[in-house]
């Protein structure tokens, strides 16, 4: 489903993904975990082509297409979703009106009809109430003044309503208290736990994971996979630190 | 009557497009007088095609209250000029936005008079330039002696979409009273990234992403403009010299 060959990219000409391989099928879920610098999120950023992030070698394949020879926008309509580990705040702009108009570009993208503002309505009380958030804060312009975590909840409304095939979530759990961990933990199962999606989970700890239960955990460091497990590669991790796992 | 023509020395010119100035009417004053407990509403379009200079004088009587709207997006050399005098708690509103491309000038002038006790003033003007084009607000706010605890608020911001456009903001007080309120704020920028790719990230188009954005940021001039159908009208007006405009 999404194909990583030997990516390497660079911001500002330093080179920060270094080789990185990795094969994501559909069903399943991988979470990257790794040391504060490895990549973590110039990977989550060159795939959704981030101006900045320059790929110098490597491919990307999304459901057969080549990815990176995708405008950051092509990239959405074609399935991927970018989780960020700060959502941007845009002042002005209402979260039904931004993502109406995200959702009804990527449908026109793909030859479908866009949603009337009475259908669009209908699914995004759908998706808020499945992430417990008022339908009211969907209203209110794009994360402004919203918490840390009504932002990271926000963001999973997002995901649910564009119903993407693969999620690439950047840290979606820093920020949150417990419970809403479990809501936002809840809410990728809900959405994207099935035969025909795939989640790549980026994060530090292991504490999502309790939620989100990974086939697979990958430790990233200097900008490549240097160690593949399953979901006890995680708690091994939280054991021992990365340094005496990857070592 | 033959009117001197200004020059760039004039203050008040300064950044006027001067040669554009040939054979156009300078004594195009318009006069409005807002009696006693009144209230005026108006709305302002400059879009023509040839050089225009739209003056207006206005006589805000006691306790009345004077609001105009004004969308500048002309495409050759434009200028509204407003001349307010406000009486004893008159008040008096100003939205104005200037927008567009190519090599055009387009400017907002008001001098605003608190003339009376206790009168209020709040002037929001947003530019949009793009190209060679250029937005002007200059504002000048006067209190005279008598015009004890007037309360004048003065906002401008500019947005340059591209290199080679420019916009130009001088707030000018003149106090004559010791107790009295003035505010006034000046800015310009350009389009926020991480908002253009944070939408791009959701599928919004560049261009569809740029609308929004410039919607977003012009809003605040408009949002005080209650009736509906003219608010459309207006922001329509405005958000339609982006179409087609090589960004």
């Amino acid at each position: 489903m999404l194909q990583i060959d030997n990516l390497q990219a660079t911001i500002a000409e330093k080179q920060i993904l270094n080789g990185l391989t990795l094969t994501v099928n559909a069903g399943e879920i991988h979470a990257i975990m790794g040391p504060n610098g490895a990549g973590k999120s110039t990977l989550a950023y060159t795939l959704g082509g981030r101006p900045g992030y320059d790929v110098t070698g490597g491919s990307v394949s999304l459901n057969g297409q080549d990815l990176l020879a995708l405008a950051p926008h092509e990239r959405a309509a074609a399935g991927l979703f970018l989780g960020f580990q700060y959502p941007v705040e845009i002042p002005g702009v209402s979260n039904v009106q931004f993502l109406r108009e995200a959702l009804n570009s990527q449908r026109r993208a793909r030859g479908e009809t866009p949603l009337t503002g009475g259908e669009f309505l209908k699914l995004a009380r759908e998706k808020a109430a499945l992430l417990k958030l008022d339908m009211e804060m969907l209203k209110r312009q794009v994360n402004v003044g919203f918490s840390g975590g009504e932002k990271k909840r926000a963001e999973m409304v997002q995901m649910g309503i564009l119903d993407p095939s693969v999620a690439i979530l950047d840290e979606t759990d820093s920020g949150l208290d417990i419970d809403a961990l479990r809501v936002v933990g809840d809410g990728i199962n809900a959405i994207m736990r099935k035969p025909d999606k795939a989640v790549v989970l980026i994060t530090h700890y292991q504490r999502l994971l309790d939620y989100v239960r990974p086939d697979f955990v990958h430790i990233l460091s200097k900008g490549r996979i240097i160690k593949t497990g399953g979901p006890e590669l995680a708690l091994e991790l939280e054991e021992h630190g990365y340094e005496a796992v990857a070592a | 009557m033959t009117l001197d023509m200004p020059t760039q020395h004039d203050e008040e010119w300064r950044y006027a497009d001067i040669a554009s100035l040939a054979g156009v009417a300078l004594d195009n004053w318009t006069d409005i007088t807002v009696a006693a407990g009144e209230e005026h509403s108006q709305c302002l379009l400059l879009e023509a095609a040839a050089s225009e200079v739209l003056r207006l004088r206005v006589n805000v009587e006691q306790g009345a209250r004077c609001a105009i709207f004004a969308v500048n997006a002309a495409s050759d050399y434009a200028r509204l000029e407003v001349e307010v005098v406000l009486g004893q708690g008159a008040h008096f509103e100003l939205g104005g936005v200037t927008i567009g491309g190519g090599d055009a000038t387009r400017e907002i002038v008001t001098r605003v008079r608190h003339a009376g006790q206790g009168s209020t003033s709040h002037q929001v003007v947003r530019s949009v330039h793009w190209a060679q084009a250029t937005g002007n607000f200059l504002g000048r706010i006067e209190v005279a002696r008598e015009g004890q605890q007037a309360d004048a608020a003065q906002d401008f911001k500019g947005l340059l979409l591209t290199r080679g456009a420019s916009a130009n903001a001088r707030p000018e007080l003149e106090i004559f009273a010791d107790d009295v309120k003035c505010a006034h704020g000046a800015s310009i920028g350009q389009l926020d990234e991480s908002a253009r790719f944070y939408m791009a990230a959701r599928g919004i188009s560049p261009e569809a992403a740029k609308a929004l954005l410039v919607q977003a940021f012009i809003a605040d001039a408009l949002a005080a403009l209650d009736d509906e159908a003219e608010h459309e009208r207006l922001l329509g007006v405005a958000l339609a010299s982006l179409e087609g405009a090589a960004l």
